[in-house]
């Protein structure tokens, strides 16, 4: 249970996630850097409107969320993916390194917030804490 | 017209990038200003800036560079579009980690990408350019700020 956001992480065996950045290099090294047996990759994609599409065919449990894209920017997926499934857990990650892109992030919904650039092992414990 | 003192924010992005995503430090040269567009290296970056500063950010580098920080990066892709992906991605995060002095004002661009021979740079005429010069295993590359 996270006692901040009130979201119940239910106890299952694995969790599906779902990696959103517009970079294809950065969407292969998130999906490259985890060390979570439990943690299944679903589904990528590049920008918020193919994350709302994935979203619908596969349900993800945990999603990595890039902020700034294409045709539909991570804010506004967060928001809709939150609206649409309240217990989906989001990590930002970003290259936005002021505070209040990171407030905006969490009010919309976003549990966790990573800065680019990281490295592997900041990644892993961002993760880590995400699915606490 | 950025300030000295405001180099040092892209100067420390920099150098946190490479030591962070290529896990070996770059070295930065001496910082000058251009009235005429810099010459560019085989991919650029660039990032378009708006809000409460406008102008533009490029991070340009040979393609021996992209290369061999790709490897050091676990990939092995090294086409056209990768390239393109990474010069993009570096002058993204940079760009991006300016806001934590700039602030949120400090509006950036998804990026786009040139490359080929002699690309031109789109520039303001009369514009002024800081260019910092990047060093990273016998490699040269640039970043260069525009900004009003």
């Amino acid at each position: 249970m996270n006692a901040a956001s009130g979201k119940v992480m239910a106890d299952k065996k694995s969790y599906k996630l779902m990696i959103v950045d517009d970079s294809n290099i950065m969407r292969r090294r998130i999906e490259r850097s985890n060390q979570f047996e439990e943690l299944e990759l679903v589904g990528t994609a590049a920008n918020g409107i193919e994350a709302l599409e994935i979203f619908r065919k596969m349900d993800p449990d945990v999603v990595t969320m890039d902020l700034t894209m294409p045709q539909m920017d991570g804010i506004e997926c967060i928001s809709q993916l939150v609206a649409l499934k309240p217990a989906i857990r989001i990590l930002v990650i970003s290259a936005l390194a002021d505070k209040a892109t990171a407030v905006e992030a969490m009010e919309k919904g976003a549990n966790g917030f990573l800065n680019k650039p990281f490295t592997d092992r900041q990644l892993n414990e961002a993760i880590a804490e995400l699915m606490r | 017209m950025l300030q000295v003192e405001e180099l040092k924010t892209f100067v420390e992005g920099t150098t946190n990038y490479f030591e962070v995503a290529a896990q070996q430090p770059a070295s930065i040269g001496s910082p000058y200003l251009t009235e005429t567009p810099p010459a560019v290296h085989d991919y650029t970056g660039i990032i378009s800036i708006s809000g409460k500063r406008e102008g533009v950010v490029y991070f340009t580098a040979p393609k021996a560079m992209l290369t061999v920080l790709l490897m050091k990066m676990q990939e092995n892709d090294f086409s056209h579009e990768t390239m393109r992906d990474l010069v993009g991605e570096v002058a993204n995060t940079i760009s991006g980690n300016a806001r934590r002095d700039f602030g949120r004002d400090f509006v950036i661009s998804v990026p786009s990408v040139l490359s080929g021979e002699r690309p031109d740079l789109p520039q303001k005429p009369g514009a002024r350019s800081f260019v910092i010069p990047i060093n990273w295993r016998s490699h040269s590359a640039k970043l260069i700020v525009s900004l009003t």
